[in-house]
């Protein structure tokens, strides 16, 4: 990594771009939902960069900062069993190491 | 412990089964937690004073201030639109500490409605709500809240059309949420403090309208 330690990493999406969030499971503490995994949103807004609680967890600085965002699913996208009307959506906050681009 | 023990003796006539106390069993965490603050008070680095005064400012927050904001809100339009942009600091406008805590303002519409859940853990706005309602850290609404929110504002008896949309907030990481309802009908010309009293913890959380004038 060449950024300095205290550094934020810079934001690789903005609002408006499709992403895709890993389906990954590394162990640790985590802040991505499981259920969210592998699903296809929209970016809502980037909120800003903060230390990487997966790092923070195990008493290390987390950084430099990861950029996180807000994130909007439809939800029957993230339930194929959803019950109601096909325009309610789910916002979620999501670091950008767990996004990818997706076309 | 004897049979004694359970059973304390009444100045009334009819006896019967006395519930024992449940002050000999703490669990690993209350055992952990009175370890740590004895030793913390013993060693001269807080004091049984500061434990106290700090429940004491945790008590003392209170959806009330929540409510302020949504009626300065309601009254002023360019104070919601820098509440939108910027939660904490609109808050601080008002003279409410906030903390660090990144607060985000989502505005209820007639054709939209926000809903405030945490999957994770239990993450509240407790510098602008005070402490969450049990049921806000149940698993019963940590799962429903996302994937039934429908059905679970119908058992608060919130029920919404099928052309509003139902959004709901995963509070997952480092923002902390606060629902600005619509304002009701009714209430042309009444002052902030008046406006306040309809908004309730339930309808900044989202599962609930405020009070109806």
């Amino acid at each position: 990594m060449s950024a300095p330690a205290n550094a934020a990493l810079p934001a690789r999406f903005r609002a408006g771009d499709r992403v895709g969030v890993r389906r990954a499971d590394p162990p640790g503490h985590l802040r991505t939902p499981w259920y969210i995994r592998g699903h296809v949103g929209v970016i809502e807004r980037l909120c800003g960069a903060f230390p990487n609680p997966e790092e923070l967890a195990f008493n290390r600085p987390g950084l430099p900062a990861q950029p996180l965002y807000r994130v909007r699913f439809r939800q029957r996208d993230v339930w194929p069993d959803y019950r109601g009307p096909q325009h309610d959506t789910i916002e979620i906050e999501i670091y950008q190491h767990w996004l990818e681009p997706t076309g | 412990m004897s049979e004694q023990d359970t059973h304390t003796p009444h100045d009334h006539a009819h006896p019967h089964p006395a519930r024992p106390d449940q002050d000999e069993s703490l669990g690993y965490y209350q055992v952990m937690e009175v370890a740590v603050r004895e030793l913390l008070i013993e060693k001269g680095v807080i004091s049984a004073g500061d434990v106290r005064r700090a429940v004491e400012a945790m008590d003392a927050r209170t959806p009330a201030q929540g409510a302020r904001i949504v009626a300065r809100a309601w009254s002023d339009p360019a104070y919601k639109a820098r509440l939108l942009a910027d939660g904490s600091a609109a808050a601080r406008e008002l003279g409410i500490d906030v903390g660090a805590t990144h607060l985000l303002v989502v505005e209820n519409k007639p054709k939209l409605h926000n809903l405030i859940v945490c999957t994770l853990c239990s993450c509240y706005p407790r510098m602008v709500l005070g402490r969450p309602p049990d049921w806000y850290k149940s698993r019963n609404y940590r799962s429903r809240a996302v994937n039934e929110p429908r059905a679970v504002l119908a058992e608060f008896g919130t029920s919404l059309a099928d052309d509003v949309e139902v959004r709901v907030h995963d509070s997952t990481a480092d923002m902390r949420y606060l629902v600005l309802p619509e304002r009701p009908a009714g209430t042309a010309g009444w002052d902030e403090a008046r406006l306040a009293e309809l908004v309730t913890r339930d309808s900044m959380i989202g599962v609930a309208e405020v009070r109806r004038p």
